[in-house]
C-alpha cells in the first residue's frame, strides 16, 4: 500500500490533488482554532466588501458574519457529508452488489430489481424529497446521500464478484472447503477494491455537490454553516454583493476539482494496465 | 408554381411575425392605443374564487373581479362599493344598506339584495371562517326590497361596518350558488362577479388576463382596458420584469427587500407604502405559553429585552417598517403607544433569567430550546439566524428547526413548537385581526392563526369583549389601552417590527393606491396617464 502512495504522489496531478485535499482537511480541522467565534456569530459591519479590511479578508454577508470563518467551518460539513454518506453507500452497494454477484440466480435477481427500482428515480429529486420529509438535518441530508448513491456500487460490484467468482483461485477455496463468508471476505472482496475505491473518492465530490445544492435550495441543516447554504442565502443579493457567492463558489469548485484528481491518480495507479504501461 | 412558392414564403413570414410579436415583451400601451397595467401574481392563485381561498395574491386578482358591499379610507372611512348609502341606528343594531341598482353579474343578471342576503347568511357562514365570526352576531338579515338589506344585530359589535371588505365577505351570485356545494360548484372556474374587470384567460403558470367588463355599475369606469397578471415564481425574475418594464406594478412581498431600494430609485418608479392599511402585520415571535419555560412570564421577558429590534428592523427587513411597541399596528386603529417597552438590554435579560434559577453552566448556556422558523423565504430565514444569535448572547441555546409550508401550519396548529414567528394581516381592528390570538375561546387545537400560545388571562377576555361592543369611540379605546398594557406586560409574544409593504408603480399610472386595501382593490379609477 505504501508503494501505491509512493506511485500515487510521483503522479503530479494526483499529488496537486493530495496537498490541496490535505490543506482543505487542516482548515477544517482547525477551524474551531483559527475562527473561535461562531460563524453564524455577527462579528462585523454587514456588506464589508473583501480585501478592505484585514479582520474579514474575505468581507462579511448581509448580517455582518464573516465569510472566511463560515468557509472553514462549512469545509467540516461538506467534508462531512461527502465522507460519512459516501462510506454509508460504499457499505450498502458492496454489501448487497457482494451477495447478488456471488449467489446469482434469485437473489442476484431480486437484488438487482430493488437497485434498478433506485436507479430509475432521478437521484437528486430523491434526495431533497428524503430530506423534505425526514425533516432537514445533517443526518438526514447524509442518509438521503447515502441511500440515493448505493445503486451504481452495488452494480460494480455484482459485476467484478460474478467475473472473480468463476476464477481459478474461488474454485479453490471453494474446493477446499471454505465458508461463503470467508471466500466473500478474505478472497473475493481485497480484489474488487480498487475500483470500488477509485469509485468512492469520486463519490465523495459528488456527495459535497449534492449537499451544496439542497442547502442552496433552503433545506441544508439550518443549524450549521455550509457551503451550499452561503450561495443559497446570498443568491438574492447577488449584485451588491458578489464576494458572498463567488468565495462559496470558488471553494466548492476547488475541492470537487482537487477529490477528481486524487480519484483520477488513484484510477491511474490501481489500474494494472495502465500502471505497467505507465511505470515500466 | 411560382406563385404558389411566394404564397407559401409569405405565409410563413406572416407566420413568424406573428410568434415573433407574441414573444416580445408585452408594453402598457397596446399597438390600438388601449391601457394595459401589467402586475405579478405571486405566487400563482390556487383559484380566482375568492369564496373559498382568500391567499394573498387571490385576493389581488380576484379584487378586480368581486365586490363587496364598502371599501375603505386609508383610515378606515367606509366609501360604497356595492352599496351606495347606508345607515345605522343609534343603539348600534341595525344597520341598513341602500345597494346601486344598475349593478349587473358578469352573466349579465342583475345584483340584488337577494345576492347579499344569500352571501352572508348562507354562504360565508359556510366557508368562510373570518367572516362566520362576525356575521354569527346576526340576529336577522333581511332583503327590504331588492336594493335594500337590513342587518340587525343581537348585541352591538363594533367593527361590523369594517366586515364589508372585498376579502372578508365578497357578494357570491346566488343564482349561480344557491342551493349547490359550494366547493364542488363548476362555476368556480370561471369566476362571476360584479366588478369592473372579468377573467378572459388564465394560461397556467404564465399569466391571467382581465379585461375592462363594459357593464360596469360606475359610471365610465374602469379605465383600464385589459390587465395582465404574470407568474414570475422566482424573485430575481419579478425584479427584472420591472426594470425592463415588463410588469408596471409590484406588490406585497414580491421583491425581496433589498431589491426595494433599489428599484424604487428607477425615475420611472414610485414607491409607495399606503394601501396597506387593513393589512398592517406585526412581525413577531409567538411563545408556546405551556411549555417550560416558555410558561413563566420572566423567561418571555428576557427574549423580549435580548432581542435588538433596531437591528432586526435595518438588517432583515431593511428599514422597511418602523420598531413595534406592542401586539398592535401603528397604523391598526386603538393603537396606543403607552405600554411596556422592552428596549434591547442584555443585563436585564440575563437579570431575569438569573432570577428564575437558570445558571449558565461552563459554556455560558443556560438553556436549550427550539425555534421553528418560518418557512417564507430568505427574510424569515435569516430573522431565526438573527433570533438564534441574540438569545445565545444571553446563554439561551437555540436550534433552529425547518420545515415546509404544510409542515410548519400543521405544527403551529397542533402547538407542536416552542417558539415560532409569524407576521398575521391585523384587519384595520383589534376585534377583527388582534383578539383572535389573545382571548381564551378561541384556543383551538388544530386551528392555525387561533389563540396557538395557549395564553389566557380572562381579564383580557373581558377587556377584548368590551371593545368590540363598546358604542362609543372612547370607551372602545379605553378597554383597547387596557388590554394592551397587560399583553406586553405578559408577553406571550415578542412583537418586534411593524413590517411595510412596499407597492413599487410605474409613474404613468395614477389612482391605483387608493383605498385601505390598496392592491387588492377594484383598481375602477386606476388611469395611465403618460
Amino acid at each position: 500500500m505504501s508503494s501505491t502512495l509512493w506511485r500515487l504522489l510521483k503522479n503530479p496531478s494526483a499529488a496537486i490533488g493530495i496537498g490541496l485535499l490535505f490543506l482543505v482537511i487542516l482548515v477544517a480541522a482547525l477551524a474551531p482554532v483559527l475562527y473561535p467565534q461562531d460563524p453564524w456569530a455577527m462579528v462585523g459591519r454587514p456588506f464589508l466588501p473583501p480585501f478592505t479590511d484585514p479582520q474579514f479578508p474575505l468581507g462579511t454577508d448581509m448580517m455582518g458574519r464573516d465569510i472566511a470563518a463560515g468557509l472553514a467551518y462549512g469545509a467540516r460539513v461538506s467534508l462531512l457529508v461527502g465522507i460519512v454518506s459516501t462510506a454509508c453507500a460504499i457499505i450498502l452497494g458492496v454489501t448487497l452488489g457482494g451477495i447478488a454477484g456471488y449467489y446469482g440466480g434469485l437473489a442476484d435477481d431480486g437484488l438487482m430489481r430493488v437497485t434498478e427500482f433506485f436507479q430509475t428515480i432521478p437521484t437528486f429529486i430523491f434526495a431533497l424529497v428524503m430530506v423534505a420529509i425526514l425533516s432537514p438535518s445533517i443526518q438526514s441530508i447524509i442518509v438521503a446521500i447515502g441511500i440515493v448513491s448505493w445503486p451504481p456500487v452495488a452494480r460494480l460490484v455484482r459485476a467484478e464478484f460474478a467475473s472473480l467468482r468463476s476464477r481459478e483461485f474461488v474454485q479453490a477455496a471453494i474446493a477446499l472447503g471454505e465458508s461463503d463468508r470467508h471466500i466473500i471476505l478474505r478472497q473475493i472482496l481485497p480484489n474488487t477494491l480498487s475500483p470500488v475505491l477509485v469509485m468512492g473518492s469520486l463519490m465523495v465530490a459528488s456527495a459535497i455537490l449534492t449537499e451544496a445544492a439542497i442547502s442552496f435550495l433552503g433545506l441544508g441543516d439550518p443549524n450549521m454553516m455550509s457551503w451550499g447554504y452561503m450561495i443559497g442565502a446570498s443568491r438574492t443579493v447577488i449584485r451588491q454583493a458578489w464576494w458572498m457567492s463567488f468565495f462559496p463558489g470558488l471553494v466548492i469548485v476547488l475541492v470537487v476539482l482537487t477529490i477528481n484528481l486524487v480519484g483520477e491518480g488513484l484510477n491511474d495507479v490501481l489500474n494494472p494496465r495502465l500502471a505497467r504501461k505507465g511505470r515500466a | 408554381m411560382k406563385n404558389l412558392v411566394l404564397t407559401r414564403r409569405t405565409l410563413l413570414a406572416g407566420a413568424s411575425a406573428t410568434s415573433l410579436l407574441s414573444l416580445l415583451p408585452k408594453t402598457s400601451l397596446a399597438a390600438d392605443g388601449s391601457s394595459v397595467l401589467n402586475v405579478i401574481a405571486f405566487p400563482e392563485p390556487p383559484t380566482l374564487f375568492i369564496g373559498l381561498d382568500q391567499n394573498g395574491s387571490t385576493q389581488t386578482v380576484a379584487g378586480k373581479i368581486y365586490e363587496s358591499l364598502l371599501t375603505y379610507d386609508f383610515d378606515f372611512t367606509p366609501r360604497p362599493s356595492l352599496a351606495k348609502s347606508w345607515e345605522v341606528s343609534p343603539d348600534g343594531l341595525t344597520y341598513t344598506f341602500k345597494l346601486q341598482e344598475d349593478a349587473k353579474w358578469h352573466d349579465g343578471k342583475p345584483f340584488t339584495a337577494d345576492d347579499v342576503v344569500f352571501t352572508t347568511k348562507e354562504f360565508l357562514m359556510e366557508v368562510h371562517p373570518r367572516a362566520r365570526v362576525i356575521f354569527e352576531n346576526c340576529e336577522t338579515i333581511e332583503a327590504l326590497d331588492p336594493h335594500t338589506v337590513r342587518f340587525v344585530l343581537k348585541k352591538p359589535f363594533a367593527p361590523f361596518l369594517m366586515a364589508f371588505e372585498m376579502s372578508t365577505s365578497p357578494m357570491i351570485p346566488a343564482h349561480l350558488y344557491k342551493g349547490t356545494n359550494y366547493r364542488t360548484n363548476p362555476n368556480n372556474a370561471k369566476p362571476i362577479g360584479t366588478g369592473p374587470f372579468k377573467l378572459a384567460d388564465w394560461q397556467k403558470g404564465s399569466f391571467i388576463r382581465l379585461v375592462r367588463n363594459p357593464d360596469y355599475h360606475g359610471e365610465g369606469e374602469p379605465h383600464l382596458d385589459e390587465m395582465y397578471f404574470h407568474i414570475l415564481p422566482d424573485a430575481g425574475s419579478r425584479a427584472l420584469a420591472l426594470e425592463q418594464g415588463r410588469v408596471q406594478q409590484t406588490q406585497f412581498q414580491d421583491l425581496e427587500p433589498f431589491d426595494v431600494q433599489r428599484l424604487a430609485s428607477l425615475p420611472n418608479i414610485e414607491l409607495i407604502t399606503k394601501g396597506y392599511e387593513f393589512y398592517a402585520p406585526v412581525a413577531r415571535i409567538e411563545f408556546n405559553t405551556r411549555v417550560k419555560p416558555f410558561d413563566d412570564k420572566r423567561f418571555r421577558q428576557a427574549i423580549n429585552y435580548a432581542l435588538d429590534r433596531k437591528a432586526i428592523l435595518n438588517t432583515i427587513f431593511f428599514s422597511q417598517g418602523r420598531v413595534a411597541t406592542g401586539p398592535l399596528n401603528s397604523k391598526t386603529r386603538f393603537y396606543d403607544p403607552d405600554v411596556t417597552r422592552y428596549d434591547y438590554d442584555l443585563a436585564k435579560a440575563k437579570a431575569l433569567l438569573d432570577d428564575m434559577g437558570l445558571k449558565p453552566d461552563a459554556n455560558g448556556v443556560r438553556t436549550q430550546v427550539k425555534f421553528l422558523r418560518l418557512p417564507w423565504g430568505e427574510t424569515w430565514a435569516r430573522f431565526a439566524e438573527y433570533v438564534k444569535q441574540s438569545l445565545g448572547k444571553v446563554g439561551i441555546a437555540v436550534e433552529i428547526e425547518s420545515a415546509d409550508p404544510a409542515g410548519w401550519t400543521s405544527r403551529y396548529a397542533n402547538w407542536d413548537f416552542q417558539m415560532t414567528s409569524n407576521y398575521p394581516y391585523q384587519f384595520g381592528d383589534p376585534a377583527l385581526g388582534v383578539a383572535r390570538f389573545f382571548v381564551s375561546s378561541n384556543i383551538r387545537k388544530g386551528v392555525a392563526y387561533s389563540n396557538n400560545t395557549g395564553y389566557t388571562n380572562p381579564r383580557v377576555d373581558e377587556l377584548f369583549a368590551a371593545g368590540a361592543s363598546a358604542l362609543s369611540k372612547e370607551d372602545r379605546q379605553k378597554a383597547y389601552s387596557e388590554v394592551q398594557k397587560i399583553l406586553t406586560e405578559e408577553v406571550p409574544m415578542a412583537w418586534l417590527v411593524e413590517v411595510d409593504f412596499p407597492t413599487l408603480l410605474d409613474k404613468r399610472f395614477t389612482d391605483v393606491v387608493v383605498s385601505a386595501i390598496g392592491v387588492n382593490e377594484t383598481y375602477r379609477r386606476a388611469r395611465k396617464v403618460g
